[in-house]
């Protein structure tokens, strides 16, 4: 029986790309996936003859620079295409448009505030002080700040070194902002509620927090941090959709001689008197190495695939504390032309961007109440996009792909698992939401898939229907994701890494977990380092 | 000492400002504090509020004084005396299946293993983590990014108190710090009542909820007072809290400070760039080489100074200090003792909590969030006249009880907001204590917004301003403001609004002092 150099269990845009770095470095590496497809949540798929869904993750632009140039991404077939702006819709029947060119966006946030337009430049450059910052530490290996170790106390030092180079406004600045809620932040630049609606949805896509919970700023950064072609903040489409991400990683990894093995999940990794000697599938298959690298979440990872007398209780008890809690949903809809939104017609081109139905912090906040509540939100948030209109392989000529990203939405509704009533009576709330922005909007629609946190959960495995692999909150963040002594992708058994979004720096499409765990398995490999690191962008 | 800085006005006789003068005397300055109430204490006041009935006004309970303080200024010995210590708590169920407290264990039906496995533990590292959360009262905080080797030195000081925890507990308090009390509990309760509970001790007073994060270091802040009893002892001063400011009134005084009431300071002079004194509302004008104000921030610098004193950037951050109340106060009159559900009457002397479980306490703060008052409310109750006579007539009690959440700012307005949110208090009272509108003699419900006119706190937040990280320790009130001094020279802060908050703690006075003296 062939004995793998490592093994990469979960074929999502993280384990690809651990798994690309390794082959790189000459291992010999397999990767197991469940499912029939690979991707993870970074997938295309078919689900209606002649339309590719981007039926989870469906924007890019948190993927790390770095990681895209040195697996060379371009040629195994990525393209990344900005879309433009974005229309976050009143319910009055205006709309705060965002566009590309950044006097056009300052011209219409006018419209709403003068006050606020002058504010927006102060908000964009201190936003933009703070992605400057933490964009140093995406690709870093976390230190424990408890640990004596030279390389833990010089990445500490390393730290404050960044950290006081900010100056002391700044400083300060930085610290406020880590703790503050989004709504509190906002308040303190701007005036208009639409605006400050626009704003906040991405400081709570994907975690279980209301835009007045302490500690959503941070979160937003996460949604900021990212860029398209060097452009700050940008987003934008993987041409074919997301599943062209995972695509052109699996291209890279089987080129330097990678082995893919789909349709069978790890029953369990195999753990041989204190070190780890491969991985049991559900088919009945065993693949061996003496690393084996997990890709799936921290909870699954440890609850689900392995033994429990082959770890400590201490440590069992902080897996089952880990937060990670669903609070989206999704709807992947094919439609048979393009919906009219009234409210865009002064402006057609919005229609390609972003669009968000929500207009208050209020109405925001009573969202996340309902989640609270165990039911999903009766007036959602929504955040809508038409790949098509950018990007034609998504749907046939003349019919489009919507991707429809949904909040609030509880993992079990009032502490029961969901059913498939109340899967489709969710739907059809959203349904209606986004038909009072576009009427006629329903007679369009040919085939919708609806998706819960436990159709995410099912499918891509994300515990709980996270899309981040865990809150991004302070008590899982750098150091302290997923927990406290466990930060630096090594498991607690030997032999055993974590390269998941569960893991410093955390979920969105970025490719750094996966990029940082291959870093230090090559270290304790002892080969040459094939990962790039810290910040290597202009 | 240069006597350039020799006489001091310090403006507001609250507790803190009080320390801060006794302190200034002590040290040889000649101090004069301008009260504009007729009694001394600010918020930490006994006053009448129904014929021959005395209650603590403001804060109700002490549980933050610090020990030194106490020691140094012999508050004992200028007459500060308490009717009770170290009192317990009782978290009231409407149905009489109540939890007692007592120091670190608690009792009752509806408790099992890990319930009390964990109140043990809870309490551990609440307390050993509040502890280091207390030892930064007592100093003057650092500013960031500097090169200075005092603040290099502080910083590494709190990073060792930090390290000194031990490995594991270093990484959970780092873990849990940042993070909401409602997932602490998750993680060592089962209990909803017990939970819901110690929920409330994270919340009082604060514009949060269990779920908020944030909420674990407002309780952290509860527990971290020096107060020489154990994190969060409570207490009643002989008297009422007004016991504490008598003392710290008569401490003053015996160090030569001069204590001037019903003196409402107008505005700060300034001679250039430099505070030069204050003007009374009656046009008297006092000069002093340095002016100290135990007054709110907004207040100070918007109201008395003047925003055209100071630098845009500074004012601009001032403007967002958040700083709205969110919590009322409840005064009872009774003829006698109210019978709650289930609840022996020798346990009405200790603090008796309406917060049946952690999700309650979550809907009654939803309300805030969008202008309302919670339709059920959250309690913190005492009956102070069980341990002390002195409050009321021979057989009948005073009730004090901090309600929460009310909103400073009413989306209906409290005119007519008041009645009706009386009544709702009264009536989520009536389920745990059903005869207490019989009992009740007379009522008395301040709102924040009686709480801002009464002690004229700008927004009517007890703590002066939002207790919370970022508004904490070097960030408290303000950058460039923290370390007591402020942009302008000759004026300082002393009160609730600095370092390190609210609650009657009298650190920030004490600081303010140090900081003064130090020049």
């Amino acid at each position: 029986m062939k004995k793998y150099d490592a093994i990469v269990v979960g074929a999502g845009h993280n384990g690809l790309t651990n798994a690309a770095y390794l082959a790189k470095a000459g291992l010999s590496v397999l990767v197991v996936e469940k499912n029939p497809w690979i991707g993870g949540a970074s997938v295309s798929r078919e689900l209606h003859k002649g339309w590719m869904y981007s039926n989870c993750s469906y924007v890019c632009s948190l993927l790390r620079p770095e990681v895209f140039r040195s697996l060379n991404l371009q040629k195994y077939g990525l393209q990344i295409v900005p879309y433009g702006g974005s229309a976050t819709f009143g319910q009055n029947g205006d709309i705060l448009g965002s566009y590309v060119d950044a006097d056009m966006s300052r011209r219409e946030i006018a419209r709403h505030s003068e006050r606020d337009a002058d504010a927006s430049v102060r908000f964009d450059r201190d936003i933009m002080r703070q992605c400057r910052f933490i964009r140093k530490f995406l690709l870093r290996t976390a230190p424990d700040p408890t640990s004596f170790k030279p390389r833990d106390i010089r990445e500490m030092l390393y730290l404050s070194k960044e950290f006081n180079k900010l100056g002391e406004d700044v400083i300060y600045d930085l610290m406020r902002f880590y703790t503050m809620s989004i709504s509190d932040y906002l308040d303190e630049y701007f005036e208009n509620p639409l605006l400050k609606a626009a704003y906040a949805g991405s400081a709570i896509i994907g975690s279980a927090l209301g835009p007045m919970s302490p500690g959503t700023a941070y979160v937003l950064l996460h949604h900021a941090m990212g860029e398209v072609d060097g452009n700050m903040g940008a987003w934008g489409f993987a041409r074919g959709g997301m599943g062209a991400v995972a695509k052109a990683m699996a291209g890279c990894f089987a080129d330097h001689g990678g082995e893919t093995v789909c349709g069978s999940g790890v029953e369990q990794i195999i753990v041989k008197n204190g070190k780890v000697t491969g991985v049991a599938l559900e088919n009945g298959d065993e693949h061996y190495s003496d690393v084996v690298v997990s890709n799936m979440t921290f909870p699954r990872t440890f609850l689900e695939c392995m033994d429990e007398k082959d770890l400590s209780p201490s440590f069992l008890k902080k897996v089952k504390h880990f937060k990670i809690r669903g609070s989206s949903g999704k709807l992947n809809i094919a439609l048979d032309g393009l919906p009219d939104f009234p409210a865009l017609r002064n402006n057609p081109e919005l229609i390609k961007g972003d669009m968000h139905l929500i207009d208050s912090m209020g109405r925001l906040e009573r969202a996340f109440d309902d989640w609270k509540n165990g039911i999903w939100s009766q007036d959602p948030y929504i955040d809508m996009l038409i790949p098509s209109l950018t990007d034609p392989t998504m749907a046939p000529p003349g019919k489009h792909f919507m991707s429809v990203f949904v909040q609030y939405v509880p993992p079990k509704v009032k502490g029961k698992e969901w059913t498939d009533e109340q899967r489709d009576q969710f739907g059809q709330t959203v349904i209606n939401q986004i038909e009072d922005y576009s009427p006629g909007f329903k007679k369009l629609i040919l085939h919708a898939e609806v998706r819960t946190p436990r159709e995410l959960e099912n499918e891509v495995g994300l515990t709980e229907g996270n899309i981040f692999q865990g809150e991004l909150t302070m008590d899982q963040l750098m150091f302290n994701r997923p927990i406290p002594g466990f930060a630096q992708y090594r498991g607690p058994v030997k032999g055993l890494y974590m390269c998941g979004s569960s893991n410093h720096p955390g979920g969105g499409v970025m490719a750094a977990p996966g990029a940082n765990a291959a870093r230090e398995i090559l270290g304790d490999l002892r080969r040459t380092n094939t990962v790039p690191e810290g910040w290597l962008d202009d | 000492m240069n006597n350039q800085n020799n006489s001091v006005i310090v403006i507001g006789g609250g507790h803190n400002g009080l320390v801060c003068a006794a302190y200034l005397a002590k040290a040889g300055k000649k101090v004069t504090v301008l009260e504009a109430a007729k009694q001394l204490g600010g918020a930490s006041i006994t006053r009448e509020f129904a014929p021959d009935f005395r209650v603590s006004a403001g804060a109700h309970l002490s549980y933050l004084l610090d020990a030194e303080i106490r020691k140094e200024l012999g508050l004992d010995g200028h007459g500060l005396s308490m009717a009770a210590e170290k009192i317990d708590s009782v978290a009231l169920d409407p149905k009489g299946k109540h939890l007692y407290f007592e120091g670190d264990s608690v009792s009752g039906e509806g408790l099992n293993e890990r319930d009390l496995r964990g109140m043990k533990e809870y309490r551990r590292f609440m307390a050993k983590f509040a502890g280091v959360i207390g030892k930064l009262h007592n100093r003057i905080p650092p500013r960031m990014g500097t090169q200075d080797k005092s603040d290099l030195f502080s910083l590494a000081k709190t990073a060792l108190d930090i390290r000194l925890l031990g490995r594991d507990d270093m990484r959970e308090f780092l873990r849990i710090a940042g993070i909401n009390i409602y997932d602490v509990l998750q993680e060592n309760f089962d209990n909803e009542l017990l939970k819901g509970a110690l929920s409330l001790d994270a919340v009082l007073g604060t514009k949060s909820a269990p779920r908020s994060n944030n909420s674990v270091f407002t309780a952290l802040h509860r527990f971290s007072g020096n107060n020489g009893h154990g994190a969060g002892a409570l207490s009643l001063p002989k008297g009422g809290m007004g016991a504490i400011c008598d003392a710290l009134a008569a401490a003053a005084k015996a160090a030569g400070a001069d204590l001037r009431t019903n003196s409402p300071v107008k505005r700060i002079l300034m001679d250039f760039d430099r505070a030069s004194g204050v003007e009374l509302e009656n046009g008297e004008q006092l000069q002093a080489d340095i002016v100290v104000s135990n007054a709110d921030p907004k207040t100070t610098f918007l109201d008395l100074l003047g925003a055209r004193h100071i630098e845009a950037g500074f004012a601009l951050r001032l403007k967002h200090l958040r700083s709205k109340g969110n919590t009322a106060k409840l005064h009872l009159a009774l003829s006698d003792l109210p019978n709650f559900t289930g609840l022996d009457a020798s346990k009405l002397g200790q603090r008796l909590l309406i917060a049946p479980s952690p999700h309650y306490v979550e809907l009654a703060f939803n309300h805030i969030k969008y202008g309302e008052f919670s339709t059920e409310p959250v309690f913190e109750i005492t009956i102070p006249s069980v341990h002390d006579s002195s409050l009321a007539p021979p057989g009948q009690h005073v009730l004090s009880a901090v309600v929460q959440y009310a909103p400073r700012d009413l989306k209906t307005g409290w005119k007519g907001g008041k009645a009706a949110f009386t009544e709702v208090v009264m009536n989520t009272l009536e389920q745990y204590a059903p005869d207490i509108r019989s009992k009740a003699v007379m009522a008395e419900l301040l709102t924040p917004e009686d709480i801002e006119q009464e002690f004229r706190i700008k927004g009517g937040h007890w703590h002066h301003a939002e207790l919370a990280m970022d508004q904490f320790y070097m960030l408290r009130p303000v950058p460039f403001a923290s370390q007591y001094h402020t942009p302008v020279n000759g004026l300082y802060l002393c009160g609730a609004g600095s370092h390190p908050g609210g609650g009657v703690m009298g650190s920030a006075g004490r600081n303010a002092a140090r900081a003064i003296i130090g020049k």
